[in-house]
């Protein structure tokens, strides 16, 4: 969930940038040929299935849908791999480092009530309406002026997503193997390009679910071994509890009740109302990434299956990205034996070396350290140059390094490189379908043939892609940028969730109260991230506490929007002339009759697959409280 | 799947016998030669052996079962 990742952890990532370029810059791990290798098998595999798909993709149903032809469990896995990036499994691997157990709450109450919601309550709108996208249900909703906002909103967001996320992973590249930035840029995006371009959605999808497999193949190792070397989840707790004095990095819940309390300076009505509700339900059921993904299933009982089979996936993803974090916290060590203590990324980047190897600025890094809290042996053993300095970003590949072997290196290096690539896949094929159905066709060419947006689509992949390398370049060149192309889509997410809600369960919501809502909703979000850029102060006015740390602010941003758009939607809606009911059958609750689904055995129910997952979801949250 | 040729499942299997028998064969290298890679630690459970063995078996269970030709359900 990248767009769902805080944007201080993509810019911790980024901000590795000066190490990384750092003339002595020794990379973490050192390919052997037998990892080369299984790195352009992947390649080569997953071009092989674009062109392979080539054939399939003929028609705009084919291209942008996939011929909506999915069943529910590749929907579901493509679904849920499009938002698993390797930026999201690194930098979640170094938030659990950081603030322990807490970071599981981005998986869990982040993301399976949403996903649930989708499956159960908002599929059968997005699906009967036929829509192509998430812009293309506002237009039927709402109207066209909905649409409009809504799709250029989406188009840039996206583009420029993608355009950072392919800087960060060359930056990763860079930290952990010692790859050239442009090598990494122009590699992985010439593969998605191609087989995107190529296949379409279908390919896309195809790719994904293969790129799960390889994730949890590639990474999965990495916490079983970590649990036999540390004694089980005993051990592991036995162990952080002797080294950290401290049980808050077992606890979801029991911290949260003042800012203070825990090392994320979060609380709980933020976790729940901003995260669990606007930042979650905004992402999860109207991010056209993910939920283009569920619109290719083959019948409706399919697309409300596929979120519920992702939410089994997702709340199992800590395992392999949490786990490893905790891990990291007794198992790293030193060349001396000590343990490691991995910093952030600003006090790996004043101490990074000089290129004759000696530190450039002594005295930036002691006092960076200092200000780090590291102790201060520990800072006079990195003065002196007996251990070197990693930041928290780095836990999940120095976990690897420990752990895995000449081949399985490969895998899992695999893995990290699928991650990025099914997320820019994402990024693009979700683009191509806005740019095509939602800006292209209503506002330059509206009755060309088939084969004409087809040709539209696979072009606009490859624009997709080329400025996606234009903004990359530009992130390279100019930092304080990204800052700004990461908190789009926390702008953007909250008044569309808005105007959707209303839009499918209100029958009264208007047109003009759609686009408004939506419109003043963005304009009020970016106002409220300009304010607190502006004036840091504002950051305990927004989030109604003094002791609140960046990471409240985009959660209680979002809040804010989001009742800020329900108020106007609300207000608009009261002086306006609703649409008459007839006219919103397929696109509002309580003014559409459903297809009546064939009679399945209890055990193939979505309700009953729903139940599940909530009785699971209890479970871990109670265990874990 | 309708509409295509070779399911997904199947590049999935093939992908994972090539994985197997690569990982696999390095771990049998490492274990017969007792020669381990320098840093790598737990060599002594020998996992690319048996992580190895588990893509391959999973591989081989995709390929058959999916195979291009085989009528599918």
């Amino acid at each position: 969930m990248l767009a769902l990742l805080s944007a201080h952890i993509a810019a911790g990532l980024l901000g590795s940038l000066p190490a990384a370029l750092a003339f002595a810059a020794e990379p973490l791990a050192h390919l052997r040929t037998l990892d080369v290798a299984v790195i352009v098998i992947y390649f080569a595999m997953v071009i092989w299935i674009g062109f392979y798909l080539k054939g399939m993709s003929n028609t705009s149903e084919e291209f942008f849908m996939a011929g909506r032809e999915m069943t529910a469990w590749i929907a579901g896995l493509s679904f849920v791999s499009a938002n698993l990036g390797s930026l999201e499994l690194m930098g979640w691997a170094g938030s659990a480092y950081q603030y322990g157990i807490l970071a599981t709450h981005w998986y869990w109450i982040g993301a399976i009530p949403a996903m649930l919601f989708l499956g159960l309550m908002m599929m059968p709108f997005y699906y009967v309406s036929k829509t192509h996208s998430v812009p293309g249900y506002l237009n039927l909703r709402y109207g066209e002026h909905a649409r409009i906002v809504a799709a250029l909103a989406f188009a840039i967001e996206m583009i420029l997503m993608s355009g950072v996320n392919m800087f960060a992973m060359a930056v990763v590249m860079k930290v952990v193997l010692g790859w050239d930035l442009n090598f990494s840029i122009v590699v992985s995006s010439v593969a998605v390009a191609l087989y995107v371009g190529l296949g379409g959605l279908r390919s896309a999808i195809f790719n994904e679910v293969l790129q799960f497999v390889l994730i949890w193949g590639g990474a999965l190792l990495v916490p079983i071994l970590g649990l036999v070397q540390s004694g089980g989840w005993t051990g592991l707790k036995t162990k952080i509890l002797a080294n950290l004095g401290s049980d808050s990095y077992f606890h979801l819940w029991r911290d949260t009740g003042h800012f203070s309390a825990n090392p994320m300076g979060v609380h709980w009505t933020g976790i729940v109302f901003g995260l669990g509700f606007v930042i979650s339900f905004g992402y999860w059921t109207t991010d056209f990434l993910v939920v283009q993904r569920v619109l290719a299933a083959h019948n409706l009982r399919a697309a409300r299956m596929a979120p519920i089979i992702a939410s089994f996936f997702k709340m199992a993803v800590p395992f392999i990205v949490i786990l490893p974090g905790l891990l990291g916290l007794v198992l790293l060590q030193n060349p001396d034996g000590s343990r490691r203590q991995l910093v952030g990324e600003d006090v790996v980047a004043a101490c990074s070396s000089s290129s004759s190897g000696s530190l450039a600025d002594s005295a930036a890094c002691s006092a960076a350290m200092s200000k780090s809290a590291l102790p201060a042996d520990y800072q006079q053993k990195m003065l002196a140059g007996n251990i070197d300095l990693h930041s928290y970003n780095q836990a999940l590949p120095l976990m690897m390094v420990r752990y895995l072997g000449p081949g399985l290196l490969g895998l899992g290096i695999t893995a990290l490189i699928a991650g990025f690539m099914s997320g820019m896949a994402g990024n693009v094929s979700a683009f191509s379908t806005v740019w095509t159905y939602d800006i292209y066709k209503p506002l330059i060419k509206k009755h060309g043939s088939d084969s004409h947006y087809v040709l539209v689509g696979r072009l606009s992949i490859l624009i997709g892609v080329g400025v996606s390398i234009g903004a990359a370049y530009l992130v390279m060149h100019a930092h304080g940028i990204m800052d700004y192309v990461q908190a789009l889509f926390s702008i953007f997410v909250a008044p569309l969730l808005g105007v959707i809600l209303f839009g499918m369960f209100w029958k009264r919501a208007t047109g003009l109260a759609g686009f408004l809502g939506l419109l003043l909703g963005i304009v009020f979000s970016a106002t409220l991230f300009m304010w607190v850029k502006l004036n840091p102060a504002a950051l305990a006015t927004v989030a109604l506490s003094p002791d609140a740390k960046p990471m409240a602010e985009n959660v209680f941003r979002a809040l804010w929007a989001f009742l800020f758009t329900s108020i106007i939607v609300i207000a608009v809606s009261s002086f306006t002339r609703p649409r008459p009911v007839a006219e919103l059958d397929g696109l509002v609750y309580g003014a559409t009759q459903l297809p009546t689904e064939e009679m399945v055995p209890f055990y193939e129910r979505e309700w009953f697959w729903a139940t599940a997952v909530v009785v699971i979801f209890a479970a871990l949250n109670i265990m874990f409280w | 799947m309708h509409g295509s040729r070779i399911p997904i499942w199947f590049f999935i299997g093939l992908l994972l016998v090539i994985y197997g028998i690569m990982i696999l064969g390095a771990g049998l290298s490492e274990w017969s030669s007792g020669m381990y890679p320098p840093g790598v630690e737990l060599n002594s459970l020998h996992a690319p052996v048996w992580w190895g063995g588990l893509l391959l078996a999973l591989g081989l269970f995709y390929v058959v079962k999916f195979r291009p030709g085989r009528a599918s359900k």
